[in-house]
């Protein structure tokens, strides 16, 4: 009982954080726009189906199996998506959609991966990155392509 | 015995390590693009379209891609992109939350492009001019935000897909003294995913 109290504040405060911008409460970084195959997400210890119109949150897991794939439209208009046998981490997402300030690292650990960049890239040129097991990739206002083979 | 093999294992895994590549791709609106690859210490910038780089946990390397290579390689991961999202204005006559002519001729090929998308999610951002006092423009911005969900909702699109907002007139599009009446600013946005 006493773990819920920090989780319920931590909501609370996203939601006073939000409605004091001026804008709708939304916990959700992203949605599912594209899933084919098997596609599942891995959010709080749950392992969750990958179904199209599903809200993202960050810190959630995108899995696709030998047969799947699956494409996410990020509130600040990213578009990321995800070939075959893919392990694809959403590990922070901030935006203000008003400035479009914000913060969006993302973990390619195996698989491949097609990126269109957003609002929070073109605002900040050092506000978006996509990390590999072995490198860094900084994003500048781009569409690219990433694979990790193991 | 047992502890040594475990650990000669782990030894091959990280020598060995993933082969990672990125690739830049052209960019549609042909606006400079670039890509910074970097590992440890070393780093190469991608500016080119195509232009490529490998990485291992030993090694970086530049080299050219091509088309045929990428659609080879990311060819199921670049069909499974979502489509672009999509933006349009709409004006609005003066002091109302009515549609100007011109604009109302563009709502049907604004609702196209969300009844192409399996699940839209739209935006709706109201403005007025610099007319008026800010909490007659807050009501108006939002009235003409919820004038435009409506046609959409009336064209068959689920009320729970769009968000309407209303700025008054804190965001022109045309800056102007308080007071003018600038039918550019008299307008809403929308967005759709």
């Amino acid at each position: 009982m006493t773990r819920r109290y920090p989780h319920r504040l931590a909501g609370l405060l996203v939601a006073l954080a939000a409605a004091w911008i001026a804008v709708p409460a939304w916990a959700d970084v992203g949605q599912i726009k594209v899933a084919k195959g098997r596609v599942t997400v891995d959010r709080k210890g749950q392992e969750l189906p990958g179904e199209v119109g599903m809200l993202l949150e960050a810190a959630d897991v995108l899995r696709t199996g030998a047969d799947g794939s699956v494409g996410i439209t990020m509130r600040d208009n990213s578009l990321l998506s995800a070939g075959p046998n893919s392990i694809l981490s959403l590990e922070r997402f901030e935006f203000d959609p008003t400035t479009s300030q914000g913060r969006f690292d993302a973990q390619l650990r195996r698989g491949t991966l097609a990126v269109v960049s957003g609002r929070i890239a073109k605002k900040t040129p050092q506000a978006m990155t996509v990390r590999t097991p072995s490198a860094v990739l900084g994003v500048r206002g781009t569409e690219f392509v990433v694979s990790v083979d193991e | 015995m047992r502890a040594a093999i475990v650990l000669l294992a782990a030894l091959v895994v990280a020598c060995a390590g993933p082969k990672e590549s990125v690739v830049l791709l052209p960019s549609p609106s042909g606006q400079d693009t670039a890509v910074s690859v970097t590992q440890g210490s070393r780093q190469v910038l991608l500016n080119q379209p195509y232009a490529a780089a490998r990485v291992s946990r030993a090694a970086l390397d530049a080299y050219p891609s091509s088309a045929q290579e990428v659609q080879g390689r990311f060819g199921t991961a670049l069909a499974a992109q979502p489509l672009p999202p999509a933006q349009f204005t709409l004006f609005f006559v003066d002091g109302k939350d009515e549609l100007t002519d011109e604009s109302k001729q563009i709502v049907d090929g604004v609702f196209a492009e969300i009844a192409r998308r399996p699940v839209p999610d739209v935006f709706v951002i109201g403005h007025t001019d610099t007319v008026g006092n800010d909490v007659a423009n807050d009501a108006l911005s939002r009235q003409r935000a919820e004038v435009v969900r409506n046609a959409f909702v009336a064209r068959g699109l689920a009320v729970d897909k769009v968000v309407t907002i209303g700025r008054g007139k804190r965001e022109l599009a045309v800056p102007t003294a308080d007071g003018i009446a600038e039918p550019r600013n008299r307008r809403v946005e929308i967005l759709v995913r």
